[in-house]
């Protein structure tokens, strides 16, 4: 296999090594069975995969999720989105360059009228919320039919290597992401009243109240519901600025499918634009997977995300530059470098203030969008629907697992159904679950220099309480029934006192509790810490910088044990010893060298003014702007003259664009006339609506595509 | 708000496919020309809609002499104006598989020649040459008109728009017109949701909103919107020359027609049967495996082009198939122009400046008999046999 597979990952297990061969650009490669052409191209490193046809600027992957089109590549002579299509054994690959020539064919199609199905309730999506959802419906034995346009269920789940946060009881916090996935498909799968359907696409709701769906991605099958439910979850916010659309430059969630779903190894060194929840996870998982990530910028003074996960990163040795911003991603064909500047209070970046860093990568991740078009139309046609999770309103998998629940529960009572009453609790758990972080308290480091006690590094309101689930004396305690209070420690009868059993410090999904104990050396107490990282990168005898919560450098100390073991789930416990002026201070150790985050000597400055808004057609700010500066206000008049919006996506990525440069001409919202919006979804052939039975006619590129 | 009287001219109701291509007309024969439309933007109602075919081989002479002059005023564009609107020069096909379109296409080439149309008959292999991915089964032949071609509806609408305006004609979007001021007979100006606007010639160019305005009037106007899908393709390269027309009736559709935009994308569209009645834009499940069973039966290399978006818009059909163009009878000084039956686009910028020529009553000879024939007041006897 190549440099760019993911061999050893701390949480992750790579997937078989079945390989198959396909051939790119005519040379035989080798990649994994079951993989996305997307991720077996990154796996040889290879990152432009076409070049547009507009003006030739070369195209890589910007969402890896089905939503953009910018991935497409020639597959058997037909345009695909990489991210999507699974390699086939001899498979041949070529970038589009250019428009594309439309295989011939021979002979004359057999042509099968379209099936048509009638369920009680389908369920776009099969992340947390649709299979949540789902197992309700399963529960009871009530027939639904579940799709999702991936290859496997769990939706964005399966990205997920860390712990979760959120409710114990009521969403599995403190259980990894990827295990919740597996969780809640194998509860699914024992109900047969459901029936699932992978690399199935919603592509429309129509005013007849059918649902058009491609099923297995290549039969048109239109599914009539009495109830939609759509749990579609969230695309990944754009963002404009110079080298916007340069390979290499993309959203934090494709960064997470390649390494953490197809465990490639997508990017040799990584910046981060945006420090929310994604960005903040998505370097964390840079780290565990083994690539640098020389720093994080956000535009605010503070991280929007949680900031137990902000201090995990920056002592892990990440720098993050709040009040800046990306002015270029830098380089000819493909991201060499990143130039970020300070922000003034008026959001503009302060000359003098630049600096470059080297990097292959650039991830955005400033935020998701709802995949709200089904929800929408359904309302407007009369259909009964649903929403759940992000499709809903975008907040943490936990809520979407809550809210997925909770609708299902809904549903199953709209169509008569018993499912007793649904508790108010638990749309007040709802609510929590969905909550930004609130407020932070200056930490208090406990007084005790005797026994064993844990240190909890979590000041900051957020909704979690799996440590206070695991102690098995009881001692961790949210004084409130509501969860995003803050945790404390305490111990009232010292005969049953903290035994250091280290379950608080394994559980804590923010890495912020470790164990100070002082039984065997009161001068130099042991200081447990949490690390998912290789367990061989970390051994007895190493000397490592360790640091408080917010990243200040303590001092260098002695490993003296690493603990590995099954019960803790993948989660390795690093011992070392501190002198006690410091030990309970310590949150954390740094594993990341400085050098990779220093800025270059000189900043790089983008010459081309590429910043795109519309991916697909590559519509440029400048267009846009003119035409707003020239009093246009109605979206669909920008796109008449602009093509922006005409593209293959649909506008999902662009519009959000164009509201922003709107804003920045001080143009108000109420002013801006938003687009219609039409079917398809995505792009699917005249032969799968004409009902081609596949393999009926031969051409260059028969796969199944129809 | 409200313009004084001496301010305008003309005010024209709907900025689209009709109104826009006549403001300008107007505008440059020194007309001072107002647009009103219900719409935030030029071309928003039904001309988005169009596909954006334009060809002159129709099956009477009044819209054929109308689209000869926009085939003009299209093709020359670019050259004259400056904008790409992405003209291109592809011809028709309107192709026969059995003996009824073979002697309905036969029939009317002789009109159609009469005119002076550049059009002839193609037998099965002339066809196959200029298409060589039609089905060859049954293939008979059909009738080619090089002549004919395509422009994007959506830039053609911005740059009448433009052209207009610079000529002196004002539009105002987003308005929506709610009568009509009217004095002993005759028309004085337009009442609008935000004023009032006074000129002694209002003309309806309000395409499936026509009736509702010539309501306003007292008039009963004979035409009724129907709604139609179109769709669009992703771009590939250049493999299809003309547009392609099939009138073969089935259960569920009437003709359908399909071309390869400049850009690379196809752009096509379906006639549903029976009709559609109504303003009615919302999707429907029928229409994409209904054409794409058409289409890819015609030319099965269509199959594995995706089909990008569709929408859905209407025709603002009248009893014959043909447009109701002329002064009102009933009321002095409204000017009608509906009706267009799906084909406002091709129609409009010739039909702009003969209705110029009416308003400031210079019309040809020559075009008298176009005015006859368009006359809101005909009977409505024939058919349009190429609708």
């Amino acid at each position: 296999m190549s440099d760019f597979r993911i061999e050893k990952h701390p949480i992750l297990t790579p997937p078989s090594a079945e390989t198959v061969t396909v051939i790119w650009k005519g040379r035989p490669i080798s990649a994994r069975a079951g993989e996305t052409i997307a991720s077996a191209l990154f796996a040889q490193g290879e990152r432009i995969f076409s070049y547009h046809h507009k003006d030739r600027a070369p195209q890589g992957i910007f969402c890896a999720n089905g939503q953009c089109a910018q991935c497409l590549v020639l597959a058997d002579g037909l345009p695909v989105k990489a991210c999507m299509e699974l390699v086939c054994p001899g498979q041949k690959l070529e970038p589009v360059d250019g428009l594309p020539v439309l295989p011939p064919v021979s002979g004359s199609a057999r042509l099968t009228p379209i099936e048509e199905i009638s369920v009680p309730v389908l369920i776009i999506g099969g992340g947390p919320a649709g299979l949540s959802a789902a197992i309700e419906f399963g529960k009871r034995g009530v027939s639904a039919l579940l799709i999702d346009d991936k290859h496997r269920l769990g939706g964005k789940l399966v990205l997920q290597t860390h712990r979760f946060f959120g409710s114990y009881d009521a969403v599995f916090a403190g259980t990894r992401g990827i295990d919740i996935a597996t969780k809640l498909e194998n509860e699914l799968r024992t109900y047969p009243s459901v029936q699932i359907w992978l690399q199935s696409t919603a592509l429309a709701v129509y005013s007849d109240k059918k649902v058009g769906v491609l099923k297995d991605g290549r039969r048109y099958v239109q599914v009539k519901p009495e109830v939609l439910l759509v749990t579609s979850g969230a695309r990944e916010k754009s963002l404009a600025f110079p080298g916007n659309t340069l390979p290499g430059a993309y959203g934090a969630g494709a960064f997470q499918t390649l390494v953490n779903r197809d465990l490639v190894r997508a990017a040799g060194r990584l910046f981060i634009v945006g420090g929310g929840n994604v960005g903040l996870i998505a370097g964390y998982h840079a780290l565990q997977a083994g690539i640098p990530v020389a720093g994080l910028v956000e535009a605010l003074p503070e991280c929007s995300g949680y900031k137990v996960h902000k201090d995990k990163l920056q002592r892990f040795g990440v720098p993050i530059y709040t009040s800046h911003t990306i002015l270029s991603a830098n380089g000819k064909n493909s991201v060499e470098s990143v130039t970020i500047a300070a922000l003034d209070d008026k959001w503009k970046p302060v000359s003098g203030t630049e600096k470059s860093f080297s990097c292959d990568t650039v991830l955005i991740a400033i935020g998701l969008d709802p995949v709200d078009e089904f929800f929408t139309k359904a309302g407007e046609f009369g259909l009964t629907a649903y929403a759940a999770g992000d499709a809903e309103e975008i907040a943490e998998a936990s809520a979407a697992i809550f809210s997925g629940k909770i609708r299902g529960l809904e549903i199953l009572r709209s169509m008569g159904h018993d499912v007793g009453v649904i508790a108010a609790e638990w749309y007040a758990t709802a609510e929590i679950l969905k909550s930004r972080p609130g407020k932070t308290t200056p930490e208090t480091i406990p007084d005790g220099e005797s026994g064993v006690f844990p240190v909890l590094h979590c000041i900051q309101e957020i909704p979690c309480d799996p440590c206070t689930m695991v102690c098995p004396r009881d001692l961790i305690h949210i004084h409130s029934d509501d969860i995003r209070c803050l945790p404390c420690f305490e111990v009232s009868d010292p005969a049953k006192a903290c035994t250091g059993c280290e379950k608080c410090v394994t559980i804590c999904p923010g890495l912020a509790i470790v164990l100070v104990d002082f039984r065997k050396d009161a001068d130099y107490p042991t200081v447990t810490i949490p690390y998912e990282f290789l367990k061989e990168s970390i051994e007895v005898g190493d000397r490592v910088h360790v640091l408080d919560t917010e990243a200040a450098d303590l001092g260098e100390v002695e490993v003296v044990a690493v603990r590995a073991i099954k019960a803790n789930d993948r989660t390795v416990l690093v011992k070392v010893k501190a002198p006690k002026a410091f030990a309970k201070k310590i949150a954390g150790i740094r594993i990341q060298e400085d050098d990779v985050t220093k800025p270059m000597d000189r900043y790089a400055e983008r010459t081309a003014d590429d910043v795109v808004i519309c991916r697909c057609e590559r519509v440029m700010a400048g267009e846009v702007r003119a035409l707003i500066r020239n009093g246009f206000r109605d979206i669909s008049a920008i796109k008449a003259v602009t093509r922006a919006g005409m593209g293959s996506c649909g506008a999902k990525t662009c519009t959000a664009l164009v509201h922003r440069l709107f804003r920045e001409e001080g143009v108000p919202e109420k002013d801006i006339i938003d687009q219609p919006k039409r079917p398809l979804f995505m792009e699917v052939s005249l032969g799968t609506f004409a009902g081609n039975e596949p393999g009926s006619i031969k051409d260059g590129g028969d796969r199944g595509r129809y | 708000m409200a313009a004084t009287k001496s301010a305008t001219d003309v005010i024209i109701i709907g900025s689209g496919s009709v109104g826009t291509p006549a403001a300008l007309a107007m505008a440059e024969s020194g007309l001072r020309v107002l647009v009103l439309d219900r719409m935030p933007s030029v071309g928003q109602g039904s001309n988005k809609g169009a596909i954006g075919g334009i060809r002159a081989t129709h099956s009477d002479p009044a819209k054929i002499r109308i689209c000869l002059r926009s085939l003009e005023i299209f093709s020359t564009w670019k050259e004259r104006r400056g904008d790409d609107i992405e003209w291109h020069k592809g011809g028709y096909m309107f192709v026969a598989y059995r003996n009824r379109e073979e002697k309905a296409l036969r029939e009317l080439l002789v009109t159609q020649k009469a005119f002076g149309l550049n059009i002839d008959w193609l037998d099965r292999s002339q066809m196959l040459d200029l298409v060589p991915d039609l089905n060859p089964e049954s293939l008979i032949g059909g009738t080619f008109s090089p002549d004919d071609g395509s422009a994007s509806p959506l830039l053609s609408a911005h740059a009448f728009w433009k052209a207009a305006e610079k000529a002196g004609a004002k539009f105002r979007f987003g308005e929506i017109v709610m009568g009509l001021i009217m004095e002993n007979g005759s028309v004085r100006g337009v009442r609008t949701d935000k004023g009032e606007y006074h000129a002694a010639v209002v003309v309806n160019a309000a395409g499936g909103w026509a009736a509702e305005v010539g309501r306003m009037a007292g008039l009963d106007l004979p035409v009724k919107p129907d709604a139609h899908e179109g769709a669009v393709t992703e771009p590939v390269a250049p493999f299809l020359k003309p547009m392609v027309v099939d009138i073969r009736p089935t259960d569920s559709s009437v003709n359908y027609y399909f071309f390869q935009h400049s850009t690379g994308q196809i752009i096509f569209c379906i006639t549903p049967n029976p009709s559609i009645w109504g303003l009615e834009t919302r999707e429907t499940s029928s229409f994409l495996p209904m054409v794409a069973h058409r289409m890819v039966s015609l030319i099965p290399r269509l199959q594995n082009l995706r089909v990008r978006r569709t929408w859905r818009n209407v025709y603002p059909m009248t009893p014959d198939g043909f447009p109701l163009v002329g002064w009102a009878r009933e009321v002095k000084g409204l000017l009608l122009a509906v009706g267009m039956c799906g084909q406002g686009f091709m129609l409009g910028p010739g039909l702009g400046e003969l209705l110029a020529h009416v308003v400031n009553d210079t019309l040809p000879t020559k075009d008298r008999e176009i005015m006859g024939l368009l006359s809101p007041y005909r009977k409505f006897e024939g058919q349009e046999k190429l609708k």
